[in-house]
């Protein structure tokens, strides 16, 4: 008989969601479904508000990437001026979502991730999680804890908080680089770039023992998108689109992300409060693509650094044309955060970021701006349309984890349908950790919610079409 | 003038006659927290906030416009008054929509000052989340009702020490609001000298220069105690 699994909720990513396992009669996974269950209406309620205000509303979107979207906003107010900002404040504003790039991709490696694969994916799910990895090895725990510690500082040194900075403002950002600020990050450095190491060390490990869950766990071809500099440098804000399939082609090149509605549709399902946007051209839902650290790093064609430069070689090693397997966007992030280090460390040579003409000033000089920027997780769009007295009109935000929500969903279905079968409506909760993993890959952020430690309840329940609950077990 | 004795606190002051018991109990080094008064312009005692008790009236009255008297005893700070002034600010909150986290005057607002000095840890009410529009349409300043306690200090700035009058209060209860000059947008106000007084008297973020972001409202109460220093004392002393 044809039933359902219902994964909910999901643990050890960022918001609230479940997912659903469709099996069909002779119980093989037929499909499956993430969904997001919470319900924001930001878009809504920020219509009427003047657009300066934007980047202190939209950041509290996420207590994990606030700097992401801060500086989205930030930028599609610049849009709205028409303004080049000072080159100062472009620095500064780049070395925060460094800082930025640094804590989450920490926080998605040693504190959501690497529980399943260096505790195992077997081991009780009371142990599975940051504080397992602080019982078996304190001084990586400790390390990785720093890391991200390292990346919130330097949010914290020039927005004067770590969490929701009031900081950067359309036309500019609101304080420079103090030299204490400067000397700090610099003294930290070496620490930073020792647990780097460290983790790509592991990682490699990793790969080797984790073959299987390299070739099922997401393991598709798709379209990748990210922003890229003028020579197809890797780029993190600024920039323009680069749209590439999975051959590695190029597909749409330095696109604006002014035009993403060309390229870009939004389908809407009523099973998650999640958008499914789409590369147009191609049509839903074979227009899938993908975004955040995977994809960033098959679009781009080096770095622009050195170390992370050596690291993108070895990377792009692992596949024919593009990397496709979802579970190397762990690999991915460690190769950004080494990038990220390298920048950071170039900017503290840098007289500019002590400057202080960090603000442009104008009026409204354009009804609509878009401000694109990569997050951690992926390009984040924030497009606003504004009435002549700057008042919005239309607020539309796409995030990363919404544009890689049909590739979940297929990673999920990809591994659910590897490990479910033949069971008799019995489910292994490893098996279960396994698809959650799935979903982790892409450490997706839901909200400004985050179950990053502890142990929350696993509910699974079979459901039959007709809607009647089969078999239930709780976990937790 | 004929000096009052009087008691504030248990304690024997001296105060002019004319003096209000806010003016006796500041020179006293007394502080009744308040916030619709505002140095330079009239009191108008709205906000409750001044409260006090006086002996032998049941009544709480406010310090702001009551004038002190021979022999009155006065208390500003016991557990009844403490209890109205919380009720106060938590109704003042709940009356509109007032987001601290992103507001222009977020750190440098009266309003939030005050909550948190008077330990207001939550309000008790419902929210009523009314729907108030943003005046944007001044060149200069912006107005959101959604902050705005009703204090009129700007109206009361903009009448007396600028002498403009251009803001007015309309409606009634809870549907009153701050106007430009008869119900008009800002930006269409003949009679605005966009001298920009109403914003510094402003104790929230209702009234806000324009393109300010959160937190960045910071207001200059001192330049309108100047103001009418230099022309009613012939003093100019910043």
């Amino acid at each position: 008989m044809a039933k359902r699994i219902v994964i909910d909720p999901v643990t050890r990513i960022e918001g609230h969601a479940k997912i659903s396992i469709f099996m069909d009669d002779s119980g093989n996974v037929a499909d499956a479904e993430f969904h997001v269950v919470e319900f924001r209406g930001f878009e809504k309620f920020c219509e009427g508000r003047p657009y300066p205000e934007m980047p202190g509303i939209t950041q509290r979107i996420c207590g994990i990437c606030p700097v992401s979207h801060t500086l989205a906003s930030a930028k599609a107010g610049d849009a709205i001026m028409a303004v080049s900002i000072p080159p100062a404040a472009d620095k500064l504003r780049r070395l925060m979502n460094l800082g930025q790039f640094v804590q989450s991709h920490a926080l998605s490696f040693f504190h959501l991730s690497a529980p399943d694969f260096l505790l195992g994916w077997d081991t009780p799910p009371a142990s599975r999680n940051v504080f397992g990895i602080i019982a078996s090895n304190a001084g990586l725990a400790r390390a990785g804890i720093r890391l991200r510690q390292f990346g919130q500082e330097i949010i914290e040194i020039l927005g004067s908080k770590k969490v929701h900075p009031a900081w950067a403002v359309p036309g500019g950002v609101r304080s420079n680089l103090s030299a204490e600020g400067r000397a700090r990050i610099k003294a930290w450095l070496p620490e930073a770039y020792a647990t780097t190491d460290v983790a790509l060390e592991i990682w490699k490990k990793t790969m080797k023992s984790h073959g299987r869950e390299i070739q099922i766990f997401g393991n598709f071809p798709s379209l990748f998108m990210g922003l890229v500099t003028p020579d197809g440098s890797w780029e993190h804000h600024g920039g323009k689109l680069r749209f590439i399939d999975s051959s590695g082609s190029i597909i749409a090149d330095q696109v604006d992300p002014l035009n993403y509605k060309d390229y870009l549709g939004e389908a809407v399902q009523n099973s998650s409060y999640l958008k499914s946007p789409y590369y147009l051209p191609l049509g839903f839902p074979e227009g899938i693509y993908r975004v955040g650290p995977l994809a960033r790093l098959n679009v781009a064609e080096q770095m622009g650094v050195p170390k992370a430069d050596e690291e993108l070689k070895k990377f792009k090693k692992l596949g024919r044309g593009t990397v496709t397997s979802s579970f190397l966007y762990h690999y991915a992030r460690l190769i950004e955060i080494m990038a990220s280090l390298e920048f950071i460390e170039r900017y503290m040579d840098d007289p500019e970021l002590s400057s202080d003409y960090l603000c442009a000033d104008a009026g409204i000089n354009s009804l609509r701006g878009v401000g694109a920027s990569e997050a951690p997780r992926g390009t984040l769009f924030h497009d606003y349309t504004v009435d002549r007295n700057g008042l919005l009109q239309k607020v539309n935000l796409i995030v990363a984890t919404g544009q890689n929500n049909l590739a979940m969903n297929q990673t999920v279905a990809q591994i659910a349908r590897y490990y479910i079968k033949d069971n008799n409506g019995q489910i292994p909760e490893a098996l279960l950790n396994r698809v959650e993993h799935g979903i982790r890959c892409y450490d997706p952020c839901l909200s400004c919610s985050t179950h990053a430690v502890g142990q929350m309840p696993l509910h699974v329940q079979l459901i039959a079409p007709d809607g009647k609950v089969l078999n239930e077990i709780m976990r937790g | 003038m004929a000096a009052k004795t009087l008691t504030i606190d248990g304690r024997q002051i001296t105060a002019e006659e004319g003096e209000t018991i806010l003016q006796a109990a500041t020179e006293a080094g007394i502080k009744i927290p308040t916030l619709c008064h505002l140095e330079g312009v009239y009191d108008v005692g709205a906000c409750r906030l001044c409260l006090v008790e006086v002996k032998g009236t049941p009544k709480l009255l406010p310090a702001c416009t009551l004038k002190v008297a021979e022999g009155m005893e006065v208390s500003t700070d016991t557990e009844r008054l403490r209890k109205y002034r919380r009720m106060t600010l938590e109704m003042l909150f709940a009356e509109r929509n007032h987001v601290c986290a992103v507001c222009v005057a977020n750190g440098h607002c009266e309003l939030q000052t005050l909550a948190y000095s008077q330990g207001m840890e939550h309000v008790r009410y419902e929210y009523t989340f009314p729907k108030w529009n943003v005046d944007n349409t001044h060149r200069l300043f912006g107005m959101d009702h959604n902050r705005c306690i009703l204090c009129t200090r700007c109206v009361r700035v903009c009448w007396h020490i600028e002498g403009a009058g251009t803001k007015n209060v309309a409606g009634r209860g809870g549907k009153s609001q701050i106007i430009t000059d008869l119900n008009q947008p800002w930006g269409c106000s003949e009679s605005c000298t966009e001298c920009g007084k109403c914003v510094m008297s402003c104790p929230t973020g209702a009234l806000f220069q324009k393109g300010s972001t959160v937190g960045e409202s910071e207001r200059d109460r001192n330049k309108l105690e100047f103001i009418v220093n230099a022309r009613e004392k012939k003093q100019w002393n910043a």
